[in-house]
């Protein structure tokens, strides 16, 4: 078997940082490689070495056996190497055509001395890339705009994009992220097509059961080390997880069962706008009861954030009410809705979360600096904030050089943290945890997790929104699936099955 | 689904699936165009007749050249995702530069060539070296706002403070006074045939060489935004850089070479005031037309048609102003000079619809 690409002990350093550290990295002709890691490992500074984005300290890379360097990503691509990024590359208000052959644009023969000033073959690029889209079974319209289309088909988009220039090898980084489990099976199949035709590709993941599920190859990176391969065939989930963080990691949480109470929240039949003026919310009714998880599930962009939103405050519903512990909260201001026992933790931490460039020690107190014991009257009791920066820090593991810390140096896994230390070290009633584990490592993750049901077995509701189907079916104990602004239905989650969801996340109705 | 109430002209629009083509745009300005002319003749008392519209159409054109030009530097700034606030300083420097190499090429050259050979000749060069001071100074605005990634509006606003700075300074010591004759602007250009089509001849085809310039310019600019590889480039670094970068496009490069041609471009709207419209330079004399090409740039939502459009209407509105203040001096000026702006309001709000700057403009690029 020959070698498509091969990096040989790539070292990358920033300052303060050994982002690379010798590492290397093979990858064989027509194999699906998997490559995982936590946050930070030092996977995705390895991907944008072998694209071009950064110059490796040391080190070799070579195509098909050739050594060759790689100064931009001209030369990768002119190497055959494609790249689809986490966050995809395109640039919405143009069509799928332009943005495919943008940098590699085709010209009308005639027009071809006149350079860049040429006249663009739209036609012809459009054809090439239906040619494309149905050797490799990627549904796409060259004349859509790409910003009216959905994710999944951005994505798409995205490969044809990189086989419009070429490429033998792709690199995928973290592409089912964005995805329905469905979509996610569909681009396997297409991946699988792919590596048929001999191309290969490089797929960068922390789900594990997608590794397992498509991989040939897998290769695993902790703390800018490769640590290990792995064949899928001998590998588990629980094997792999220890080799990405270096110890005995829980998969599954363990929870004993919900002891439902009263009910905390109530939402009758509520309708909420978006900034857009859209219905995002469409008539929405649902209870949670203390001491149960009830989990919102469906693909991002379904109503959720702005149900989140509505239930802690921050937007108002056009229609219907909403109660807590039987008070009525439908105008309340976010700071009522924190005084009625709810916690709030924001979908976007550095947007709504955290004020970045406050300390540690301020932004533990941001929802309770105005009482006691934290303020006499108008005067902030210092001393008092500085003791609770401490415990908290103890508490919640946050690895942070000292309370006067500013938060927006922290990594994401601590200021997730912190916002959790703030919103559960209080007395609550309620915890709203919109995407509370969103890009965090699976240490961080466990971690998270682990509060998240200690608050519930103390006896909070919990309304957990997440699109991470993995989470939802570990943490509830009800599920409601969210898609366009309704929710379909709301399963119990002992019963509730990944396929059944995923249905219902695509919008199928499937009331069993 | 949810929209807020529509304008009647727009509903109209959507019932007749009519919405957003360019034609329609036009075809209700051609009707405000007629609507205006009818309260013209109310206030002026029917006295502006045939003769009175093709004059007042062919000034509107002549005065639309610099906010054209000023426009389409804003155009060619921008949709590389650079903010130019400073095509009046810009324009300023040109007018100056132009007025200045005009007359002293004149005097230089009138004795070994003859007085109308040199006037030919020293127009043209007054007119290259008053586009080329505008790219110089279009280049340092490249060079601060890419380069060291200023605040693109203070480096705008500082261009402009020195070009009032430096004209002022340069006029004083050397143009103020004691002035030879100059060759005077650029003679009127009648185009055969063309010219003497009955009404559209006197409007369009007998004007001077900047406004053909401005026409063609903002066909080809049209031509290079939108069919060619360098405007799809260009596009791109102005909505989302990171992503033309990706696929192995010089951000850095594409915006150079676009605010430097916005520069030209400055230029030739600056060289308007001194070359073809009057024969002096004064002080300030850009008088806010590079704001007002600003404004008609985002009228014309950052498309070059939209943006001679965007001209035209002012334009328009001076046109109609001289007309009133020819046949009614009693009125206060200040009032029809209102116009221009009023209707922009109108319709911006009601035919046109919201306007969106390139995604990326105004934010320089980090690698």
């Amino acid at each position: 078997m020959t070698l498509a690409l091969q990096a040989a002990g790539i070292t990358k350093r920033f300052p303060g940082v050994l982002a690379n550290d010798k590492v290397d990295f093979d990858l064989a002709r027509g194999e699906i490689h998997a490559l995982l890691g936590e946050n930070g490992a030092g996977k995705s500074t390895l991907m944008n070495i072998l694209y071009g984005l950064y110059q490796p300290d040391e080190g070799q890379i070579l195509v098909n056996g050739q050594p060759i360097a790689i100064t931009n990503p001209h030369d990768a691509i002119a190497h055959g190497i494609g790249m689809v990024h986490q966050h995809f590359m395109l640039v919405p208000p143009l069509t799928v055509t332009e943005n495919i052959m943008l940098g590699q644009e085709s010209v009308l023969k005639a027009s071809r001395a006149l350079g860049q000033l040429a006249l663009l073959d739209r036609r012809g690029a459009a054809q090439r890339i239906r040619e494309l889209s149905q050797q490799y079974g990627l549904e796409v319209d060259p004349d859509a705009t790409v910003r009216d289309l959905p994710v999944g088909a951005q994505q798409r988009v995205e490969i044809v994009k990189a086989l419009y220039r070429a490429a033998e090898i792709l690199i995928l980084d973290e592409p089912t992220a964005v995805l329905t489990p469905q979509e996610a099976d569909d681009l396997f199949v297409i991946m699988r097509g792919m590596v048929k035709t001999g191309k290969s590709i490089v797929f960068i993941t922390h789900k594990l059961r997608e590794v397992l599920a498509v991989a040939d190859q897998i290769s695993v990176m902790r703390g800018g080390k490769m640590v290990g391969h792995a064949n899928p065939a001998d590998a588990t989930s629980e094997s792999l997880a220890q080799l990405m963080v270096g110890r005995q990691v829980l998969l599954q949480i363990d929870k004993a069962d919900p002891h439902p109470g009263q009910v905390v929240l109530k939402v009758s039949d509520i309708s909420v706008r978006d900034d857009r003026q859209h219905m995002a919310v469409d008539g929405v009714s649902f209870e949670v009861r203390a001491g149960e998880v009830l989990g919102i599930a469906g693909v991002q962009g379904n109503g959720q954030t702005e149900l989140a939103e509505a239930v802690t405050g921050l937007r108002h519903p056009v229609k219907g009410s909403m109660s807590i512990l039987g008070h009525d909260s439908t105008h309340a201001t976010p700071r009522h809705v924190i005084e009625a026992g709810a916690a709030h933790i924001p979908e976007d931490r550095q947007k709504h979360g955290l004020v970045l460039s406050f300390s540690v020690r301020d932004n533990l107190v941001l929802c309770t600096y105005y009482r006691s014991p934290f303020a006499h009257g108008v005067s902030i009791n210092f001393p008092m904030l500085e003791r609770n920066a401490d415990d908290l820090i103890r508490m919640f593991d946050i690895r942070a050089p000292g309370s006067d810390t500013l938060v927006g140096t922290l990594s994401g896994g601590n200021q997730q943290k912190v916002i959790v230390a703030r919103e559960l070290a209080r007395q609550v009633k309620l915890v709203i945890a919109n995407q509370p584990t969103r890009g965090l490592d699976v240490g961080s993750i466990e971690f998270i997790h682990g509060r998240i049901i200690q608050a519930r077995d103390k006896g909070a509701a919990v309304l957990l929104v997440s699109a991470e189907l993995d989470e939802i079916m570990s943490l509830s104990d009800r599920i409601a699936v969210m898609y366009k602004g309704r929710i379909l239905d709301i399963i119990d989650a002992k019963t509730a099955s990944r396929e059944q969801l995923g249905l219902l996340m695509a919008g199928v109705a499937s009331r069993q | 689904m949810n929209q807020q109430t529509t304008s009647p002209a727009r509903a109209i629009g959507q019932g007749l699936r009519l919405k957003g083509r360019w034609w329609v745009t036009a075809l209700v300005g051609l009707m405000l165009i007629v609507v205006l002319w009818l309260l013209l003749n109310l206030i002026i008392g029917g006295q502006c007749d045939g003769p009175c519209v093709v004059g007042a159409l062919a000034q509107t054109l002549r005065v639309a050249t610099p906010i054209a030009f000023a426009a389409l530097c804003g155009v060619m700034c921008e949709r590389s995702g650079v903010v130019d606030i400073g095509i009046e300083g810009k324009m300023l420097m040109a007018a100056m530069v132009g007025y200045a190499v005009n007359l002293f090429a004149y005097q230089a050259l009138k004795d070994s060539m003859g007085v109308v050979a040199a006037g030919n000749l020293s127009r043209w060069l007054a007119m290259f070296a008053g586009v080329l001071a505008a790219m110089v100074l279009a280049a340092l605005h490249a060079v601060v706002s890419i380069e060291f990634k200023t605040n693109q509006i203070i480096t705008g606003t500082v261009i402009n403070i020195l070009a009032v700075g430096l004209t002022g300074f340069l006029y004083r010591q050397f143009l103020a006074e004691h002035l030879p004759a100059g060759p005077g602007t650029f003679p009127i250009i009648n185009i055969p045939i063309l010219s003497n089509i009955p009404i559209i001849g006197p409007i369009l085809f007998q004007q001077k060489p900047l406004t053909y310039i401005m026409l063609i310019t903002v066909v080809v600019i049209q031509y290079v935004l939108f069919h060619t590889p360098w405007g799809l480039r260009t596009r791109a670094v102005g909505e989302h850089p990171r992503a033309a970068d990706t696929v192995g496009v010089n951000v850095y490069k594409i915006r150079y070479i676009n605010v430097i041609a916005g520069g030209l471009i400055a230029g030739l709207a600056g060289v308007w005031f001194t070359l073809e419209a009057v024969d002096v330079f004064n002080p300030m004399m850009t008088n806010g037309l590079g704001f007002i090409g600003l404004a008609a740039m985002i009228f014309g939502k950052w498309n070059p048609f939209g943006a001679l459009l965007g001209a035209l209407i002012f334009g328009l509105g001076n046109g109609v102003t001289s007309t009133i203040s020819i046949f009614r001096p009693d009125i206060p000026s200040q009032l029809p000079q209102m116009l221009p702006y009023l209707l922009t309001v109108v319709i911006l709000t009601g035919v046109v619809g919201r306007a969106t700057a390139p995604a990326a403009d105004g934010t320089p690029y980090e690698k």
